[in-house]
């Protein structure tokens, strides 16, 4: 775990993540400013920091509805704003970047920010970034795989020589300039069925876990695969950090942060995916056996625990922004983390 | 109530006809329903290959997004080879796994041969019951017999169109309101 910077002793890491999502509150229908919401993203994660939580980051999307597709620079700038809350990305599409960059941008941005910097690698659930940036969609898979690995031996390798499909080869190459503590912490990103897992487990890498909703139970599915899948390849799933990653909003009571928060759910998920949020589906995720974390903070806490329990994981990160919250209530939520839920968490989960 | 008639191959005439009386039924006898009638033989319409619909463009995009803002749908498909037609189970591929979830989807067949009736029952209804689709049971089952140069000559395959639209149309509704009241209880 220290290779990753996680020290299991001192309980469950909190998080926050942003995939910097870009919609009208529809409490008020508005939307602000792209260049408002930036710099609102920026001050969360100091107040993030303030409020004691352990993780920030944010991800890239490129079609309408986002802001943060350029999420380096975003992360620059948090770097440069923030002290000691870890930074990553959630997630950085390697699949239509060039490694060698993406990793310049990241260690610069961990000697900014003092060895806070992580990566997030995924594959993108929507495509418009492969058009845009000129890949072909019938390569998703391989993209991601090659780019991946390069991404993982430039990580560990000062001198990389490399051949590959979708990219001019490296001799000798230096790849400058170096993270602060040598490596950085890169994480897979992991949706959906087991499938996904498997292959982060046998790359012995640790897993990023999206869990959208739905029963606890059937995210344990894909964590027991991914631990499986490691140990068969003679990796320590002891060593593997895993975090999970889902909807979060809090409030006095349960059905209070579900009235104030469906609109927002049901809204985004209609504009960024097409489909609304089923309002019985979004009823049974207060239950504390689903993994959406919606509710009073008592429930979250419970929520979190029982999540804990089940899966071992090292880190929960919550998405609290989604579907055009007003910076208002985000800033409710930071403090009702800050004062309630992470002293509840650390509490139960630190070794003493 | 939007609802979409979907025309589903782009062979021959007679789905289209069937669903041309359809859509006429349906907007005499409920005019302030917005209807909308697809015929696939008139798109062009791309194969899935796997991005959300709404990241389609053209012709694409537009029947996927017309049938995702739809609340009921009347398929009409044609047999061949003793099964749906691969335009018609493209449009599935398109779409949602959950994409008929709170809507309601009735059928409507044309085929050359009463040995396909139960080809809709085995092979259409499955699919469109694992995409959350609510089923009119019954379907319409019209064979080459009942039409006469793009008419449909059999007075009892009209009525049974005419019980068809009635029956979507009665369905819709009632299932909009239960899920209304239901909805209601959760109180957010």
């Amino acid at each position: 775990m220290e290779k990753y910077r996680i020290d299991s002793s001192k309980g469950l890491e909190f998080g926050i993540y942003t995939l910097g999502d870009h919609i009208s509150d529809p409490h008020i229908g508005k939307r602000i400013s792209a260049q408002q919401r930036i710099q609102e993203i920026i001050e969360l994660a100091q107040l993030a920091e303030q409020a004691g939580i352990d993780f920030f980051s944010v991800g890239e999307s490129h079609q309408e509805y986002f802001t943060t597709q350029a999420h380096s620079v975003v992360l620059g700038a948090i770097a440069q704003a923030t002290e000691k809350i870890k930074i990553s990305s959630s997630s950085t599409i390697i699949s239509t970047l060039d490694p060698v960059r993406v990793y310049e941008d990241f260690a610069t941005i961990d000697l900014i920010s003092n060895g806070r910097t992580e990566i997030i690698a995924g594959r993108a659930s929507r495509v418009g970034v492969f058009d845009l940036l000129g890949y072909d969609l019938r390569d998703y898979e391989e993209l991601f795989e090659e780019k991946f690995d390069l991404l993982l031996k430039i990580n560990e390798e000062e001198v990389v020589n490399w051949n590959g499909q979708f990219r001019a080869p490296l001799k000798n190459a230096k790849v400058l300039p170096r993270p602060l503590n040598g490596s950085l912490p890169i994480w897979r990103a992991v949706g959906g069925p087991p499938a996904s897992a498997v292959k982060a487990g046998y790359a012995g890498v640790p897993m990023f876990l999206a869990t959208l909703g739905g029963p606890a139970t059937s995210f344990k599915y894909s964590i027991d695969a991914y631990r499986e899948a490691a140990r068969s390849r003679g990796f320590d799933p002891k060593e593997l950090p895993i975090a999970t990653a889902g909807l979060f909003y809090t409030a006095e009571t349960t059905r209070e942060a579900q009235r104030e928060y469906y609109p927002h759910i049901n809204g985004g998920m209609k504009l960024t995916n097409g489909r609304g949020y089923p309002k019985q589906q979004f009823a049974q995720g207060a239950d504390k056996r689903d993994v959406m974390n919606v509710g009073s903070t008592q429930q979250i806490i419970e929520k979190i625990l029982y999540q804990y329990e089940l899966f071992g994981h090292q880190r929960y990160i919550a998405q609290m922004d989604f579907g055009g919250v007003s910076f208002d209530k985000q800033k409710k939520n930071i403090e009702l983390i800050g004062s309630e839920i992470l002293p509840a968490i650390k509490k139960y989960t630190a070794k003493h | 109530m939007q609802v979409v008639g979907l025309s589903g191959s782009k062979v021959g005439t007679k789905t289209r006809t069937a669903m041309e009386y359809t859509v006429k039924s349906l907007r005499k006898k409920y005019p302030d329903i917005q209807t909308t009638l697809i015929d696939l033989a008139e798109y062009d319409v791309q194969f899935s290959d796997g991005r959300n619909y709404l990241e389609y463009e053209g012709d694409t995009k537009y029947v996927a997004q017309a049938i995702m803002e739809a609340d009921a749908i009347i398929i009409g498909t044609p047999i061949f080879q003793a099964s749906i037609p691969a335009t018609l189970k493209n449009i599935f591929d398109l779409l949602p796994e959950n994409a008929f979830l709170d809507k309601v989807v009735s059928i409507l067949v044309t085929a050359g041969s009463s040995k396909h009736y139960l080809i809709a029952e085995q092979q259409l209804k499955p699919i469109l019951s694992y995409m959350k689709a609510q089923l009119v049971q019954t379907y319409v089952f019209i064979e080459e017999k009942d039409f006469y140069r793009k008419e449909i000559t059999n007075d009892d395959v009209l009525f049974r169109i005419d019980r068809l639209v009635e029956d979507t149309v009665i369905l819709t509704e009632t299932y909009t309101q239960i899920r209304e009241e239901k909805e209601a209880k959760y109180g957010f």
